[in-house]
């Protein structure tokens, strides 16, 4: 089947000054990824994960190379792309209608319609009118999500989404997350250190080399939907992941 | 209930510090130094002729001119500093060299500007109210959480939007911790204030008691007064500390 790509990452490299001199943080990367597609990056901690989240959703810049969306480089952060992170970025001054409502412009007509049915959608019909420290932490993300889905992304950027969450929110959350997307068609990146939540969630999956981050190996996750992460393939995958991040199972 | 219990420490701290001061009175039998008997006659006196109101309503209307008008400056001048850069680097150092200086210090050129009247004292209570305000709005913008502002140029929305449901609401609990701050210092120098000149206010009233007659009671009284006229100040704009909308900056 042919899938039009979505998202091209090419040559991109990115440093940062230090005092012991300049710090390669990713280096030479290439990927690409299809329209509708959930691509998860598994990597070791620190090796760069978060600033490539960071280049390809636009807030940072590459020092050489270019992220490409759709054919156009991409050079700023817009609504077409947003981007989730482990702290979470639902405004505590506002409702959750009010954070639902903030990414749609005021002359939408529908935009109370809208904001009422994604609020719905997430579950979270009967908490319109709360503030976010009402809520718990997976109503939080739950909120953030919505937020994120409502003004109709084409891409969702995942940063460590539910790790700040306890094990058995994050696997409801990653459910939850499952069952919209399986509604609205939206490409995904992930990026986890999970890989137990790549495999349960993503369609392909990279693996990042220790820093300056580079592909190291990719691993197709052929499994239908609903996914179990016990049944021997799944755990199998599981093992050669692991085994490429520097992890042997015994 | 627990309300109630949790009063109770306070209550009897109140009542030794007065049987303190009355049994102190009475040992050292002290002709000129009220007993709280004494005090409380005398504020029963003031409020039956009704002095006692006007002055608290003379002290009352300079405190809000001179903060409303120093609230006014310093919200939008301090989030302008906050926001731009520019603005911060080249008008914060004039702000820290005046924040440091008394506005007692200011009262011989209050009088030489304004003179006498009302708007003397309504010039020092804006000196001394507004530079903790400008300090605390600029702290809040400066703090406001990067992963907000990101969250807020990821849905690209406009300057007034960003301005009004981002900047704003964020810096607001700061901005009224700078309120109450300057809220407090303006009560303090009203007072001070009204020692100068004028003829009526709470500060007028304790010099004027001094002065015609040594009437120490009413010295008290009025020193007392300012004090829970101060702590019902306080009270007023910790309410807005239960706003909703910027509870969040608060509970932890």
């Amino acid at each position: 089947m042919f899938i039009k790509t979505k998202i091209v990452v090419e040559e991109v490299r990115k440093g940062f000054p230090t005092d012991e001199g300049r710090l390669d943080v990713i280096a030479d990367l290439n990927f690409k990824v299809g329209d509708g597609e959930f691509v998860a990056i598994v990597g070791p901690s620190g090796c760069g994960k978060t600033t490539l989240m960071n280049i390809i959703a636009g807030f940072l810049a590459p020092d050489t190379g270019a992220v490409k969306i759709d054919g156009v480089p991409r050079s700023a952060p817009n609504r077409n792309g947003v981007l989730i992170t482990q702290q979470g970025s639902v405004f505590p001054w506002l409702t959750v209608r009010e954070n639902l409502l903030f990414g749609l412009p005021d002359e939408l007509p529908n935009r109370e319609a809208l904001a009422q049915e994604y609020a719905e959608l997430v579950g979270l019909k009967g908490f319109e009118n709360n503030y976010p420290h009402e809520l718990s932490g997976g109503m939080l993300k739950r909120a953030e999500i919505a937020r994120a889905l409502v003004v109709k992304p084409e891409i969702l950027y995942m940063d460590e989404p539910f790790s700040a969450l306890d094990a058995l929110m994050s696997l409801r959350m990653q459910n939850e997350l499952l069952r919209i997307l399986a509604k609205e068609r939206h490409t995904v990146m992930l990026i986890t250190h999970d890989v137990e939540e790549a495999i349960h969630l993503a369609d392909r999956i990279l693996v990042l080399s220790p820093r300056p981050a580079r592909i190291q190996a990719s691993f197709d996750v052929p499994f239908a939907h609903p996914r179990r992460v016990s049944n021997p393939e799944a755990q199998a995958l599981r093992v050669a992941i692991l085994k490429e991040l520097g992890v042997e199972l015994v | 209930m627990k309300k109630v219990t949790g009063a109770i420490p306070s209550i009897i701290v109140l009542a030794v510090v007065v049987l303190i001061w009355w049994a102190a009175v009475v040992l050292t039998k002290s002709v000129i130094f009220p007993t709280p008997g004494k005090v409380v006659m005398g504020t029963l006196e003031l409020a039956s002729d009704g002095t006692l109101w006007e002055h608290i309503a003379a002290s009352l209307f300079r405190v809000g001119a001179g903060f409303l008008i120093a609230v006014l400056f310093a919200i939008p001048l301090g989030l302008w500093m906050g926001w731009v850069h520019g603005a911060y680097v080249t008008l914060n150092p004039l702000f820290q060299i005046l924040r440091p200086i008394s506005p007692i210090a200011w009262i011989p050129i209050a009088i030489l500007w304004f003179g006498v009247g009302n708007a003397s004292p309504i010039y020092l209570i804006f000196i001394a109210s507004v530079f903790p305000m400008i300090v605390q709005t600029t702290t809040g913008v400066h703090t406001i959480e990067k992963r907000y502002l990101r969250a807020a140029e990821n849905f690209g929305v406009t300057r007034k939007k960003l301005f009004l449901q981002v900047v704003f609401p964020a810096a607001l609990p700061q901005i009224i911790v700078g309120m109450r701050i300057g809220l407090g210092v303006a009560w303090l120098v009203v007072v001070a204030a009204e020692m100068i000149a004028l003829r009526s206010g709470l500060g007028y009233l304790i010099m004027d008691s001094r002065n015609a007659g040594n009437r120490y009671e009413l010295v008290v009284a009025g020193m007392i007064i300012i004090g829970l006229i101060g702590l019902m100040l306080d009270g007023a704009m910790r309410l807005l500390e239960n706003m909703k909308n910027v509870r969040w900056r608060y509970v932890h």
